[in-house]
């Protein structure tokens, strides 16, 4: 059948477009599909200003590897991509009991569709929880860096090149610094919370152990390396993050300005500032349309509980939700590409 | 219109297969990143990042065309939101990227140093 349109003057059926249906599709289905065109252009917005920031510091993007590690119940232990892969996992599993429950519809089982929206909830639960647990862990961060006026990023690195943690060889100094409140001073003067070490009690560190070396953000390539200087001879390898010589990271450490624990919209250990931006605001923005869709489910599963589309003889807001749902589902593969494996 | 009420239960089975070997697949060469693929260069790219992203197509396809049912609807509806997003994506990808590749030459190439 072809796109024909009819008219029909009802005025009992005005809200849903008068019956006429202009595509084959009911008026709520067709005004779905354009609602879904409209946010795929808006996501596709973001993910291309993301691919924008990067090519513009192709050479000294975070990456992502190096940055989502964290498995639960693998403390310490670096497994990157196993937790997004679960949670890939998790999503399309409830889309495919999405669509178990819209094919129950048509056949008008209700027992069958409301166990499969439970089921469907219960998926979106997990993936937002577990988005949560990424976030976390990403705010909290895990090696700490330094970052020097020019406001690009020093992380440390042992004799073998290994990632090391700043607790690892900072010192003690017997300064003290207080947290600046509001109760301490004037009421408009606050400062966020302090890291755990000092930039004096780094450096001093630094200095202290002759074994550690400095690691830039910019990505070791024939070509990078050839401008540098003070590239370390045997420790570099092709697509890693740069490490210094220890002459050179001594030098580079004088421009120390603050040390940097975890990522926030400000600064962040990982690299550039833009990637924690994105990642916050990209995730953020697909996480609450994960949240709504649940929301909608919840909705849609007390109405199918009800009997509401028993009565109504059809199924086919369930099948409405169900293109949202398979949306977020859709939107989260390229951000799971994007963000994670390219 | 395609809405037999016959249950196709089998083909979404299938098509959660298909997902999950893709998904399978993308991560183990993304743990993995073999040195052949990840440090070659084909159009801009490395050949790793080309078959990421053909691979996402490829899901995308199969979720958009079995799970949300596109291949159910009418050839217009299908052509008025495909056709439309995968031309404005298509444009303002390439519009971007290339600005933002000129701005990393501009960085680069420049004789004042932002990292300074």
């Amino acid at each position: 059948m072809g796109s024909t349109v009819t008219t029909n003057s009802d005025v009992a059926n005005v809200w849903n477009g008068g019956g006429a249906q202009p595509l084959g599709a009911s008026y709520g289905k067709m005004m779905m599909w354009f609602f879904i065109l409209s946010d795929a252009l808006t996501f596709s917005g973001f993910v291309a200003a993301y691919g924008f920031s990067r090519f513009k510091f192709i050479e000294t993007w975070p990456i992502a590897d190096e940055v989502f590690t964290h498995f639960p119940f693998m403390h310490g232990v670096s497994m990157p991509m196993y937790y997004v892969a679960f949670m890939t996992f998790v999503l399309i599993f409830s889309s495919v009991t999405m669509v178990l429950a819209v094919d129950a519809g048509h056949q008008m089982k209700q027992g069958k569709v409301a166990l499969y929206m439970f089921l469907t909830i219960i998926g979106g639960l997990i993936f937002v929880g577990s988005q949560a647990w990424e976030w976390k862990n990403f705010i909290k961060g895990e090696y700490g860096a330094v970052e020097t006026k020019g406001g690009s990023i020093l992380q440390f690195v042992n004799s073998k090149g290994e990632h090391i943690k700043l607790a690892d060889f900072a010192v003690t100094l017997p300064e003290e610094r207080e947290q600046l409140t509001r109760s301490k001073a004037t009421w408009f003067m606050s400062e966020s919370s302090l890291p755990t070490y000092s930039v004096n009690e780094v450096v001093e560190g630094f200095k202290n152990n002759p074994d550690v070396l400095v690691r830039t953000e910019v990505i070791y390539s024939e070509e990078t390396a050839k401008n540098a200087t003070g590239v370390h001879p045997t420790l570099n390898h092709i697509k890693h993050k740069t490490i210094l010589t220890r002459e050179e990271s001594l030098k580079r450490l004088e421009a120390a300005k603050l040390v940097i624990e975890g990522a926030n919209l400000k600064h962040n250990e990982y690299g550039s500032k833009l990637f924690a931006d994105f990642f916050f605001f990209i995730t953020g923005f697909h996480g609450f349309h994960v949240f709504s869709g649940v929301v909608i489910n919840i909705i849609i599963f007390i109405n199918v509980l009800l009997g509401t589309y028993e009565r109504r003889k059809s199924y086919e807001m369930v099948e409405k939700v169900g293109l949202y749902w398979h949306f977020v589902d859709l939107v989260w593969v390229f951000v799971f590409t994007f963000f994670y494996l390219v | 219109m395609g809405h037999d009420h016959v249950s196709n239960t089998k083909r979404i089975w299938l098509v959660f297969g298909y997902l999950s070997i893709i998904t399978i697949v993308e991560v183990a060469l993304g743990i993995k990143r073999p040195e052949a693929l990840y440090h070659s260069h084909f159009l801009t790219m490395n050949l790793l990042n080309w078959i990421f992203i053909i691979l996402t197509l490829v899901k995308a396809y199969y979720i958009v065309w079995a799970f949300m049912h596109m291949e159910g609807e009418t050839k217009a509806l299908r052509r008025a939101v495909v056709w439309t997003g995968i031309f404005l994506i298509l444009y303002l990808t390439f519009i971007l990227l290339t600005e933002g590749h000129y701005v990393f030459t501009v960085f680069r190439d420049a004789t004042i140093k932002w990292n300074f």
